[in-house]
């Protein structure tokens, strides 16, 4: 009989509130194991997206234990931190936030030119041409984003996210401004990604519709959100 | 590398904040350089022409009309004195005296009617064609040449005053006899005659058929004591070529033919002094001056002009610079969710510094770029520019 693996994420008695504004989020116990695929459900205002920036150490934790990949974020400094989700986090955002004087391969491309412990080799470029291509997008690599739809353009988005090859997946309501043709299609390309590599993928979602594709629901109620006295 | 790429990028797509930002950054670097050029070379052209000329004689007046009108050509013509005047100056032997009419013009270039004595004066030498040598020719500055595109053997006209004077002078079409070496000076822009060519513009002097000869019974009015006089529909010629030569004559005594000025080179200072003290202000209707006290005097107010411009360049470069710093920051808290993503996606401030860094290095680099070819420009055509304001 051989142990479990640890879980790739371990939230234990996290408290985080904001310093300005009444938000506080408690969160007692939270597990989410390697190449699973897990929602974060909840109202708005219950504190998703804040765990999410937890879970990529964009924010420190207030008190207790948040580690992911074997790392334990509230044990790092600001630049630790970035260090880490630089190697091991690959963002989606709900409005794509891509740069709209880059070209869509400079977008893709983006990691690697504002971080130092990345380089852009040549190996890189055709790694980010390969999933531009898998992504329907390899005819639109010289174009600006205002060009693309938002399918294409959460698409491009989804690309940058890959394009390091980041063992945990981050994504905040990545189909949040999408058709329901396109929803289907950009979270079956996150799932496919999360599959083939055998990553880890949170993602937070209000489209209740879209939960039984996912391996765990989060359910962002069952936290205690109080309001600071 | 990197940052500069994306710098680029971001300059590139938003191309017209890139413009005008450069753009006000080159003119803050520019327009003080531009001024203190410009300022230079005329202080050095003036102060050379001035000291090449070392006396002036005209009518009393503006000391600085005299001196612009003689030695840049600018400036309206000053009171006009007489020919008398530069005879008397070399029946002095201190000194001899170059006449200068400079009253009209032909295409806008000045008319500039003297002696050889002029030419060898300044040391004008002919590039094309020959000097004056006979009544009705002209030789022209390098600029004019190369502006009107003229040659030896081509014509010029002069122009008329006042073109609804039906009573007036014809204007009067000039052989191009030469063209000068460019000197760099006010002569490249003007056009060289013999003073009595000037007096033929002027209309003290012309040409027409022989009263006598005319075919025309109309042309003679009546006969007086033997002698025809002649109606106004006798042909009078607007250009002396070698046939009608001998035609052209002068009514009245030539000593008491204007010019604007006469150009006084004494043989030594002695004589300068001495020749001054027949001028004095006291006793002599005329004004005899050293053109270079002149130029100085009106320098010192050019100078005070450019310390008042400096300031007024200082005032103005800071509130630019502080509109400049304010565009940047509001352009960066407008790019606040891209520095955020950015931030989310591992960049460091750090880098993120470097890039706004880099963003304002290429603009910075592009202004200096353009500061240095408009200065060079300026550089270049310091001369032409000095003379385009002096005329």
């Amino acid at each position: 009989m051989t142990d479990a693996p640890p879980p790739f994420i371990a939230v234990e008695q996290l408290t985080f509130q904001y310093p300005e504004g009444d938000f506080y989020l408690h969160v007692p116990e939270l597990y989410i194991d390697g190449g699973s695929k897990a929602a974060v459900i909840g109202p708005s205002g219950s504190g998703k997206t804040t765990l999410i920036n937890l879970l990529a150490g964009i924010v420190p934790a207030g008190s207790g234990q948040v580690r992911v990949h074997g790392t334990s974020l509230d044990q790092l400094g600001d630049a630790e931190r970035r260090r880490f989700r630089i190697a091991n986090i690959g963002f989606v955002f709900q409005d794509f936030a891509l740069l709209d004087y880059l070209t869509v391969f400079d977008n893709v491309l983006h990691p690697y030119r504002i971080n130092r412990a990345l380089r852009l080799t040549p190996q890189a470029r055709d790694h980010a041409a390969h999933l531009a291509a898998m992504m329907g997008l390899a005819d639109k690599l010289k174009r600006h984003v205002h060009h693309l739809s938002q399918g294409e353009k959460q698409r491009a988005a989804i690309c940058r996210a890959l394009v390091t090859r980041p063992p945990l997946l981050l994504a905040d309501e990545p189909t949040g401004n999408l058709d329901p043709a396109n929803k289907s299609h950009i979270l079956q390309l996150l799932f496919q990604y999360v599959d083939e590599t055998g990553a880890t993928l949170v993602a937070v979602t209000h489209d209740h519709g879209l939960l039984g594709h996912f391996d765990r629901v989060v359910d962002f109620q069952a936290f205690d959100r109080r309001q600071r006295a | 590398m990197h940052s500069l790429y994306v710098a680029w990028q971001y300059l590139r797509f938003h191309k017209a904040k890139t413009v005008v930002l450069a753009a006000a950054l080159t003119l803050i670097t520019f327009l003080p350089l531009a001024v203190h050029i410009l300022v230079r070379a005329s202080e050095v052209q003036m102060l050379d022409r001035s000291r090449a000329t070392p006396l002036v004689l005209g009518q009393k007046g503006s000391a600085l009309d005299l001196v612009m009108n003689t030695l840049y050509f600018a400036s309206k013509p000053p009171e006009t004195i007489v020919m008398r005047e530069a005879d008397r100056i070399d029946q002095t032997g201190f000194a001899y005296a170059i006449p200068v009419y400079n009253r009209y013009t032909a295409r806008g270039f000045p008319i500039v009617g003297t002696t050889l004595d002029y030419l060898s004066f300044r040391g004008l030498e002919v590039a094309a064609g020959r000097m004056l040598a006979v009544l009705g020719e002209c030789v022209l500055g390098a600029a004019v040449a190369d502006r009107l595109g003229l040659a030896p053997g081509d014509a010029l006209i002069s122009t008329p005053e006042n073109p609804f004077d039906l009573a007036g002078v014809y204007p009067l079409k000039m052989q191009v006899a030469g063209v000068l070496k460019a000197s760099h000076t006010p002569d490249d822009r003007a056009v060289f005659v013999d003073i009595k060519t000037a007096w033929v513009i002027e209309g003290l002097g012309h040409g027409h058929e022989d009263v006598a000869t005319a075919r025309d019974p109309q042309v003679v009015l009546r006969e007086v004591d033997g002698k025809l006089v002649a109606s106004a529909k006798i042909v009078q010629y607007t250009e002396i070529t070698p046939e009608n030569m001998d035609s052209f004559h002068f009514h009245g005594d030539t000593a008491q033919f204007p010019l604007t000025s006469v150009i006084a080179v004494p043989h030594d200072d002695k004589s300068a002094t001495l020749l001054m003290g027949r001028y004095l202000p006291e006793t002599s209707p005329f004004q005899l001056i050293r053109p270079l006290g002149v130029v100085q005097a009106l320098l010192q107010n050019v100078f005070k002009i450019q310390r008042v411009l400096n300031i007024i360049f200082a005032v103005v470069s800071v509130a630019m610079l502080l509109t400049i710093v304010l565009i940047i920051a509001l352009s960066l808290r407008l790019r606040q969710p891209e520095i955020e993503t950015m931030y989310k996606l591992g960049c460091s401030r750090l880098k993120m510094a470097e890039l706004v860094a880099a963003e304002l290095g290429v603009i910075v680099v592009v202004s200096l770029a353009l500061t240095a070819g408009l200065t060079g420009l300026a550089l270049r055509w310091q001369t032409a520019l000095m003379q385009q304001f002096l005329s």
